[in-house]
């Protein structure tokens, strides 16, 4: 019987044991990374008060590192790093761009309303 | 693996032209495309969530002052809990990769025992935020105080236990003279905070709810400190008030006998922790992950069934357990991003 479902086509689907072994290292190594920035974060948020003055930079401290926590888990775990380029750019990129987008939008009218309610009142 | 070599059909049959888009099946494809969407509707949660932070006048809630209990151990324990519930989410997207990884060695063995290893994660996760959701429901042993001048303040500190309610004024079935205690552990804890909601209480005295009135006993509160989140016509926001005056400013308001003065725990119209839209992000952006957790357990042992009936052997790859771990991954890295804004930031 012919099935459409039995299809073979994805290059990726398959490895052999010592690309396993390799693979599972790299699986693990990622995994400490991953623990070690999560307990680095938890550490700063417990002990550095927001009211420090270095709060700012702890502050863009946990964007940087959250970013690299997900850039991990989507290009190993996800496998986007290893998927053809074309593909990796075209979920990236475009998300990307959206994102800055919003934000640039929300930054410029949140600073607008602030003026507003500094100058009249909340 | 050549046993389980599938067939192969040419790709201009499948697709019409001569390579498939991307080298990659038009499930995974899709899979993807679904993924970006559903990031883009977090995105949006979170960047509004950032913007209605900077635009209420009000102290926004502190993550570490929030967040700062763990099951039978009490508070003190700032992000703790929230961190252990990012371990376990982690932790299960390795053990989802490690069954991916076991599928493209055809190892069925392998990808069973790892994905049961997800799903009992995923039950632990969405476990943890059922306790988080209802110790933020419930809230705090001292709640949100409103003060005399019109601010607002979070109360920190050891709550002294109530020991008895001794009856002054009887009514009902109780007696004059008469030491109420604890029916149950938590028994007149729970008497004390709704009769502080109603304002049934004035100078230490509360009235219970058959019209019996009885002097509050309570052990004595320890460390107790103000931080004022709502600026009054005293106290700003930030101003920190400890001791004694903290003390007779928060009786002060909960023996006015007015309702309202104090607020405990979280509903969706207000919330002890800050504003109340902080209450509808809380219980939106963690409840839509929550959902997504929940939906993610169920399609892992729907496909994990498939496993075990041998479906995917017998089709000769594992690219089914391969979506329902992207699927996977990406509710983990949803919640990196609403850990570092909702917990840390």
């Amino acid at each position: 019987m012919e099935r459409d479902d039995i299809i073979e086509y994805s290059l990726d689907t398959h490895h052999s044991e010592e690309e396993g072994v390799k693979m599972r290292k790299k699986i693990w190594q990622v995994t400490a990374i991953l623990t070690l920035i999560t307990i680095v974060e938890v550490a700063c948020g417990a002990f550095i008060k927001q009211d420090s003055s270095i709060w700012h930079l702890v502050k863009w401290g946990f964007i940087i590192l959250t970013i690299v926590k997900a850039a991990y888990i989507v290009l190993v775990f996800m496998h986007l790093g290893h998927e053809k380029k074309s593909l990796k750019y075209i979920i990236l990129v475009p998300y990307i761009i959206f994102i800055l987008y919003l934000l640039f939008i929300l930054l410029t009218e949140s600073t607008a309303i602030d003026r507003v309610l500094k100058a009249f009142g909340a | 693996m050549a046993e389980h070599a599938a067939k192969q059909i040419d790709t201009e049959t499948l697709w019409g032209g001569k390579t498939s888009p991307f080298t990659t099946s038009y499930g995974k494809l899709m899979m993807w495309f679904f993924l970006v969407s559903d990031a883009l509707t977090f995105g949006g949660l979170l960047a509004a969530y950032s913007f209605t932070r900077f635009n209420v006048s009000d102290a926004w809630p502190i993550g570490e002052e929030t967040f700062n209990s763990l099951p039978f151990l009490g508070h003190g324990y700032p992000l703790i809990y929230v961190a252990l519930m990012t371990f376990i989410l982690i932790v299960s997207s390795v053990t989802m990769v490690l069954a991916v990884e076991a599928g493209h060695r055809m190892d069925k063995k392998g990808v069973v025992k790892w994905m049961i290893a997800t799903i009992i994660g995923g039950f632990f996760f969405v476990g943890s935020q059922a306790w988080e959701w209802s110790h933020f429901i419930h809230g705090s042993e001292f709640g949100k105080v409103e003060l005399a001048d019109g601010s607002q303040a979070i109360v920190k500190g050891h709550f002294g236990k109530i020991t008895s309610f001794d009856v002054t004024e009887a009514h009902g079935h109780h007696k004059k003279g008469e030491k109420i205690v604890d029916a149950f552990e938590g028994d007149l804890m729970h008497q004390f905070q709704h009769a502080v909601e109603l304002g049934h209480i004035e100078n230490g005295q509360i009235t219970l709810h058959d019209g019996t009135k009885a002097l509050v006993k309570k052990e004595k509160d320890e460390h107790m400190q103000l931080v004022i989140k709502k600026n009054g016509s005293k106290h700003k926001i930030g101003d920190k008030i400890d001791g004694k005056e903290a003390e007779d400013l928060y009786y002060g308001s909960i023996n006015t006998g007015e309702a309202h003065k104090v607020i405990y725990g979280a509903n969706l119209k207000q919330n002890e922790y800050g504003p109340q839209q902080y209450g509808h992000f809380f219980f939106f952006i963690t409840g839509f992950h929550g959902f997504h957790v929940f939906s993610g357990v169920v399609f892992n042992i729907i496909i994990l069934i498939g496993v075990m009936r041998n479906l995917y052997h017998k089709r000769g790859h594992y690219e089914m357990v391969e979506k329902t771990g992207l699927y996977w991954h990406f509710v983990d890295l949803v919640w990196v991003f609403v850990f570092t804004f909702f917990y840390l930031v």
